[in-house]
């Protein structure tokens, strides 16, 4: 749409040079773009209503389309290295192939996750793909972005969509309050943003993010007043989408309030396309104002660090608990962006330490919220941490998934999350940034907690079984009681008694004051076995492999995250 | 790299670390097997750990103190990261703890077991990750299996433990867990330090190569200090132990046996391997800090120790005194203390293991672990008094057994650069006598009353379970001989080290220090020893 406008407006003056157009840059936007208009043409033409079937497979070969246009990319990049096309506006090196191959996968989890929701919810119409497809294309944009008006294009087609995704589910009035929410924050985030570009053309003379580097390198600007108020309030719009703390207000309520596909890839493609324009206008464009930013980062991470984690602790509702968990995430990619700050291999380090970091946070998140989304039930709604009591004898295979991608976000070994924080925290420490590497992973040790609480609670019982019971089980001696044939079927750890000090324990560790007597045991819904749609158990299925199998083997995603840093075109 | 001799074809360590995680997976997935089926593949996966670790101990040069069976792979080439694995003396003997305890873990703790599926799964990966740590010589793959120790354990804890479990289980992961957060920063900058000193080198952080960087006097204790947090909190010392008697008393009987007997070493060995040979000289210069606390830990636990009935914390508490031992020998920097603690870590180990699995017997056929409920159990169960008396004995230090061997060496070891540390100490020993023996008397002498006098002795399983243990037992308390043989190489590798870096020498009659006491304690123990007020 844009190739047309630049086209219309050179042909209507005559005066504009045509840019050249390296189509290949821009290839996984035209797939997707183009995909997803064509899918919305062709559903409003034909006569019945289209196919759920239809509709979700033909988001996935558009997605799966835009994936390999990324890896062609990748490949071009590698033997001609990066380069600029449509007059410097739109860059291809490695750094926007791995935010392209992002998003794209990304694109094709939801879809496999968002069928089962739409046909569980009922929704008709191919309007939920097609608008994740643009939100998709926008943050395909934002990574490419060589310009700051490509960027807050790029940064309009992601949020725009999103806004109307996020109020998706009409039945809900959270959904549409969510969406309000969003619309109305978004908004103002998005007009700070143009105030930043507008302060940044005013003081450097230009938008392009290269040129801006260069202005500022060869110039230097006596009074800086107008551009460190521009770069503040650009930080401010970013901050806003990658939800850093003071900037986070919004998260809790609209990923809660947001179907919960779209909450999965809300939480993977926003921040991935959040953190990748910002990282690469600080790091390209304002690297020679480090010294500025780098301690705002610096703040802005340790914040993020500690609200996301300590909040966290005290949600009942698990979207709300992974809306903050995400939080927490985000100052860990903070930190890869304040490394980043650095000069030479360190900065390298840290920009393909957040690389990676957004890599791995994408299946975790997009995998825990499928799961989430499977469990949440007709109307989306059955969100209570206290749902999952049990999940592991009444569904132990989505359990045991749900257990490992949590462990992963806790940052357990063997898994994508580990390496994620460990390259994280060693570009920080890298960069000389000790105490900062400190309170990160004191934070993950307070989000292991809550990990650890959702994990607890899959696995304990909702049985009731008295305590001598429960010890005579216990004790079944190797000779064989008779205990074992009447019994032996309740689980071991069961009693609910037990359940009861657990809860307690659980909440007086987490209230410190309180006594346990006063604590309100939730009561014990029976949860009913959901269905799992087999497309849900391919998503799942993937975003398992891909956290266990690169936690075993991860010099693959680390290379190629590797890679993309060092082809990162400042 | 100085330190790699002797690389054989076959990956010896490799399989080592694989095999139970391989069984693991494999019990794991039998989904609708028997529960024979499950106890024949895991015990089979464990016995054959214990089979090749044996091999690797009958192949292990003795006379050489540096790393065998090395294997070295590019793991993660962009980070730095290898597959690097090795054994000396000293990790030897720890590995072959974990192998020789964990088939005994399973096969007194499957039987019963409700979800023996989960259960043997669980400890197949915990054995796994605790060879994993003890072989590695890479420090981010030490610091992965370290973690992911952590899983299992807690899992083990939370699923199988008793009425405070859940509590227990998540105070444990998120204590040990905030240790380990100082750990990593702290292999980090190590590596970073070592890479801004050897530009050309690339960054690494394969042990032999960091031992080559200088640290400033700040730096070093700054980082010894970050290291050594996450294994004192996991051996655990004196202020960090108080996830431990949570952790010990809640767990199941066989994670127990593993937290104490293994787990705990992991802090221990991590020290001796990472601390003192990355940072010697703040090493030393802490070491009055460390031996004090150590010292400290070996009163309190003593003490706490007494002040118990509940049979299971009076263990805890007297396992936490033995953790004070290792530290107070580690800290001694002579060849006789050092020598001492790691044989004191793996005797530790086999006492404390056949303690938990005793208590935990008896605690099946009375429901108990209170002291004055428990009486004359002698009577109706002889087998299992006399064994109990054994492993008490042992614990306590009698001479013959293997109890005496190492806290002798420790404490002489001590004495000799650190006088009046391991006269302090000694005390600690007299009161571990008065305790024990205390509740040894308590539990098994008097009369018989109406509810001890069912109680069933000692089933020819649990008896065949056991059995190793006791043998072990008395065998290192009669002849040490082999097993100093090959922790002293490696740990004169370790003084010299030390004494190189410090520019210090420990006192000679130190550094022949084993040949001498190795024939006072095949003699019984007559020689002059500071346990002398005893």
């Amino acid at each position: 749409m844009r190739v047309a406008l630049l086209i219309a407006s050179a042909s209507l003056h005559g005066g504009i040079a045509m840019p050249h157009i390296a189509y290949l840059a821009i290839l996984p936007e035209i797939v997707m773009l183009g995909g997803a208009i064509l899918l919305l043409a062709v559903a409003s033409l034909v006569r019945s209503a289209l196919n759920v079937t239809v509709i979700t497979v033909s988001t996935l070969v558009i997605s799966l389309a835009s994936l390999a246009a990324a890896l062609w990319q990748f490949f071009d990049v590698q033997s001609h290295g990066a380069y600029t096309t449509l007059d410097h506006a739109v860059v291809l090196d490695g750094f926007s192939v791995l935010v392209t191959v992002l998003v794209a996968s990304a694109m094709a989890l939801t879809a496999l996750v968002g069928d089962g929701y739409q046909r569980r919810e009922g929704l008709a119409g191919p309007e939920f793909n097609v608008l994740a497809m643009v939100s998709a294309t926008g943050a395909m944009l934002m990574g490419e972005a060589n310009d700051l008006v490509i960027v807050f294009l790029g940064l309009e087609i992601l949020s725009i969509a999103l806004y109307v995704l996020a109020a998706f589910n009409r039945r809900r009035a959270e959904s549409g309050e969510a969406a309000l929410k969003y619309f109305l924050l978004g908004g103002f985030s998005s007009a700070i943003f143009v105030y930043g570009i507008a302060l940044t053309y005013g003081a450097t003379g230009t938008t392009n993010l290269t040129q801006i580097a260069d202005f500022l390198a060869k110039n230097v600007v006596v009074s800086d007043g107008l551009l460190l108020a521009g770069l503040t309030l650009l930080l401010v719009g970013f901050a806003f989408k990658v939800a850093a703390v003071p900037f986070h207000m919004w998260t809790p309520d609209v990923y809660q309030g947001s179907p919960t596909p779209i909450t999965g890839f809300m939480s993977a493609v926003a921040k991935a396309a959040g953190f990748a324009a910002l990282i690469r206008v600080f790091v390209s464009s304002f690297g020679v104002l480090r010294v500025d930013w780098q301690p705002i980062i610096y703040a802005l991470a340790v914040v993020t660090l500690l609200v996301g984690a300590v909040l966290a602790l005290i949600q009942t509702d698990i979207k709300r608990m992974l809306a903050y968990s995400s939080i927490n995430h985000a100052g860990f990619v903070l930190l890869g962006l304040e490394a980043a700050g650095a000069l030479g291999k360190v900065g390298a380090r840290g920009v393909s330490s957040a690389l990676y970091y957004l890599f791995a946070y994408t299946f975790m998140a997009i995998g825990s919220f499928a799961i989430v989304s499977v469990l949440g039930g007709r109307g989306d709604a059955a969100h209570e941490i206290s749902n999952y009591k049990g999940l592991g004898k009444r569904q132990p295979f989505l359990a045991l998934a749900f257990a490992v991608l949590l462990l992963s976000q806790a940052g357990a070994p063997f898994t994508t999350g580990f390496w994620a924080k460990l390259q994280v925290v060693a570009a920080a420490v890298d960069a000389n940034s000790v105490p900062l590497a400190v309170i990160a992973m004191v934070s993950a040790a307070v989000a292991a907690f809550f990990y650890l609480r959702v994990v607890l609670l899959m696995y304990s019982p909702k049985k009731f079984v008295s305590d001598q019971e429960g010890d005579r089980l216990e004790n079944l001696d190797a000779s064989g009681d008779a205990v074992a044939s009447t019994s032996a079927r309740e689980p071991l750890w069961s009693g609910s008694g037990r359940q009861t000090a657990l809860v307690n324990e659980l909440n007086a560790t987490l209230l410190l004051e309180s006594s346990p007597e006063t604590i309100e045991v939730p009561d014990e819904r029976e949860g009913d076995v959901v269905n799992v749609p087999v497309l849900a158990v391919v998503a799942i299925g993937i975003c398992i492999a891909v956290t266990v199998g690169f936690g075993v083997f991860p010099a693959p995603l680390a290379d190629f995250a590797h890679k993309a840093s060092l082809l990162f075109m400042p | 790299m100085v330190t790699m001799s002797h690389t054989p074809a076959f990956p010896y360590l490799t399989v080592l670390v694989l095999l139970p995680a391989g069984g693991a997976l494999v019990v794991a997935a039998m989904m609708k097997a028997p529960k024979w089926a499950l106890s024949a593949v895991a015990m089979v996966t464990s016995l054959a750990t214990l089979a090749l670790s044996v091999v690797v101990l009958v192949l292990l040069h003795s006379r050489n103190g540096r790393f065998q069976f090395v294997s070295n792979h590019v793991w993660v080439a962009s980070l730095g990261v290898h597959w690097y694995v090795g054994v000396d003396g000293i990790s030897i003997f720890l590995v072959l703890l974990a192998t020789v305890l964990f088939p005994i873990v399973l096969a007194s703790g499957i039987g019963r077991r409700l979800d023996a599926r989960a259960f043997a799964a669980w400890m197949l990966l915990l054995e796994a990750a605790c060879i994993g740590s003890f072989v590695s010589l890479d420090l981010i793959l030490f610091f992965l299996f370290f973690e992911l120790t952590l899983v299992p354990a807690y899992f083990i804890i939370a699923g199988w433990g008793y009425a405070r479990r859940a509590y227990a289980a998540l105070k444990f992961f998120i204590y040990t867990f905030l240790g380990s957060v100082f750990l990593l920063v702290g292999i980090l900058a190590v590596a970073f330090i070592h890479q801004h000193q050897h530009p050309g080198s690339g960054l690494t952080f394969a042990l032999p190569a960091l031992e080559h960087t200088h640290f400033s006097s700040v730096d070093g204790i700054l980082l010894f200090l970050a290291f050594t947090a996450a294994f004192a909190v996991k051996a655990p010392l004196f202020p960090f132990h108080t996830w431990s008697p949570d952790a010990y008393t809640e767990a199941p009987t066989g994670g127990s046996m593993i937290l104490a007997a293994v787990l705990a070493k992991l802090g221990t060995y991590g020290i001796l391997r990472f601390d003192l040979n990355l940072f010697p000289e703040a090493s030393k210069t802490m070491a009055p800090w460390i031996l004090t606390i150590a010292v400290i830990g070996i009163l309190y636990g003593a003490i706490v120790a007494c002040a118990q009935r509940d049979l299971k914390r009076i263990v805890t508490y007297s396992s936490m005194a033995q953790i004070g031992f290792i530290a107070l020998g580690t800290f001694a920097f002579t060849t006789q203390g050092l020598t001492g603690g790691v044989l004191l870590m793996v005797n530790h180990g086999l006492i404390v293991a056949a303690l938990f699995l005793l208590i935990g017997w008896i605690h099946e056929r009375r429901k108990t672990w209170q002291v004055t409920e428990l009486r004359g159990l002698q009577a109706p169960a002889p087998v299992l008094a006399a064994v109990f008396t054994v492993v008490t004995m042992a614990s306590i230090g009698l001479p013959g057994l293997n109890g005496f061997v190492s806290e002798f060496l420790v404490l002489s070891g001590t004495f000799l650069t650190h006088r009046w540390w391991a006269v302090v100490a000694t005390g600690g020993v007299v009161i571990a006598a008065i305790y024990l023996l205390w509740a040894y008397q308590q539990v098994f002498h008097g009369k018989t009353d109406r509810a001890n006098e069912k109680t069933r002795d000692l089933s020819w399983a649990e008896r065949a379970a056991i059995a190793p243990l006791i043998v072990l037992i008395v065998f290192l308390g009669v002849y040490p001989k082999p097993v100093l043989d090959r922790i002293t190489p490696a740990v004169n590798r370790l003084v010299d080290r030390v004494e190189l870096v410090t520019h210090t020498k420990q006192p000679l009659v130190a550094r022949s220090g084993p040949a001498v006491v190795k024939d006072t304690a095949a003699d019984g123990g007559t020689g002059p020893s500071p346990r002398g007020s005893r």
